[in-house]
């Protein structure tokens, strides 16, 4: 029964593959996407409007205490009532986007926070605007904390992208759960979905564990 | 409907689901509880595997906490579900989803104790060699006091991702709380009340275990200061 089974996973490979594509299109749009979008809200975060720090710290609230599922739920079933209808993908980008943006938004104020109020004053003193002090002497600076967890976000993002199978796009996970209802080898049918996951995620990690050893002294 | 997003919004089927949703919040709890205590467990056995030198207990430790580093806990969640019967096993979904939350928080946990150990300055544990402290002593009363500190606050953060990843059992139909915000949805079909009400519910959660664990990293903090 095994060997049946197993020629008909072979079979039905290119499904596989194709499911591997779409997971590999929403994890590396959306890791673009929340990169930009995060930066800017946590450069927003640490400027000095105090009401735009208000609005972003009750934003990154939301995103941390809720699930990420039932932010799925909230964009896929409320937005339409609100008349944003999406279709599947562009409602699991936009959910991936505001997850993750909110996410790295906190890495990088953290970042930010952790240079020392000299370097600002520094900067301030040598007739750099705000912008270039950010620019050429904050954030360089703030890389070397903000790369490590940075890149260790991305690989929880990509993971994330399994949750968006539940609206029905056709990514690794959901081709996972349709193939395991036609062919009932649970084990064998998500041993090979997560060996693709781990394929895309693990090279990730390594370079992770890379950077959290280099950048650490 | 348009426009006017929250103007319709119905508290009086959110009062009629009240029940139902209390009903899923115990749940939920039950269920994060039951598996951080058992992910704990994991976490310490998998963190003593990892360090030790023997290389039969240390690579399929090692093996283990990357495998479930590296793929979606919503995989592990239905290798377990699906998986499970293929090989005779049949329990209940609840069950299933507690030991894939438990084997998935596991892996995390020992990657924290192990940092925890892995911060304690080397210089303590020389000084507990030279004062003729065993292996055992030396980890009792140097290492585990002082590695317990540092484990804390990430800690109660893994309790909190577990609370919100619980959510994904509703996913093998397990009656927790999310599960409720779809039940609503597809008896009454009121998206907006079903999951800002489940939101609701995981905000609280969240902001009181975020509370514990600032105030932990807080007090932790001022005890090194001081």
């Amino acid at each position: 029964m095994m060997g049946f089974y197993f020629n008909r996973l072979v079979e039905i490979l290119p499904l596989f593959l194709k499911g591997l594509w779409m997971t590999t299109q929403i994890a590396f749009i959306s890791l673009g996407v929340c990169t930009v979008l995060g930066f800017s809200l946590g450069i927003l975060r640490s400027g000095k409007s105090v009401i735009l720090k208000w609005i972003i710290g009750v934003y990154v609230s939301f995103v941390r205490g809720t699930p990420f599922v039932v932010q799925v739920f909230i964009i896929f079933f409320i937005f339409p009532e609100w008349g944003l209808q999406l279709e599947a993908f562009s409602a699991a980008l936009l959910a991936m986007a505001i997850m993750g943006s909110a996410f790295i938004c906190e890495i990088v104020a953290g970042g930010i926070a952790s240079i020392s109020k000299g370097q600002w004053e520094a900067a301030e003193s040598s007739g750099l605007s705000r912008i270039q002090q950010m620019r050429l002497v904050i954030l360089p600076q703030a890389m070397r904390v903000i790369l490590p967890p940075l890149v260790g976000q991305f690989v929880l993002l990509i993971k994330d992208t399994s949750v968006v199978s539940v609206i029905g796009v056709m990514d690794l996970t959901r081709v996972g759960w349709i193939t395991v209802i036609r062919i009932p080898e649970g084990l064998m049918v998500f041993s090979l979905v997560g060996i693709l996951y781990f394929v895309i995620s693990y090279p990730l990690i390594l370079l992770s564990n890379y950077l959290e050893r280099k950048m650490a002294v | 409907m348009d426009g006017n997003m929250l103007a319709d919004f119905n508290f009086r089927i959110i009062m009629e689901y009240l029940p139902l949703f209390l009903h899923g919040l115990g749940a939920t709890f039950l269920i994060s509880t039951a598996s951080i205590f058992l992910a704990l467990v994991v976490g310490v056995i998998a963190c003593a595997c990892r360090i030790s030198q023997i290389k039969y207990l240390k690579y399929p430790a090692i093996a283990y906490i990357e495998l479930i580093r590296s793929t979606p806990l919503l995989v592990q969640i239905y290798f377990f579900y699906f998986g499970l019967p293929t090989l005779g096993v049949r329990i209940p979904e609840i069950q299933t989803g507690i030991l894939a939350l438990m084997l998935n928080s596991g892996a995390y946990i020992a990657e924290i104790i192990r940092a925890g150990i892995s911060s304690v300055d080397e210089g303590h544990i020389e000084a507990g060699i030279s004062s003729g402290l065993n292996y055992v002593q030396r980890m009792r009363f140097i290492i585990l006091p002082q590695a317990l500190g540092a484990t804390i606050p990430p800690l109660l953060g893994q309790a909190i991702v577990l609370v919100k990843d619980s959510a994904l059992l509703s996913l093998i139909s397990v009656a927790e709380l999310t599960r409720c915000g779809q039940v609503l949805t597809s008896e009454r079909f009121m998206p907006t009340e079903a999951f800002l009400t489940v939101a609701f519910f995981y905000m609280c959660i969240y902001f009181v275990l975020k509370s514990l664990a600032d105030w932990s990293q807080k007090k932790l903090i001022f005890r090194e200061v001081y």
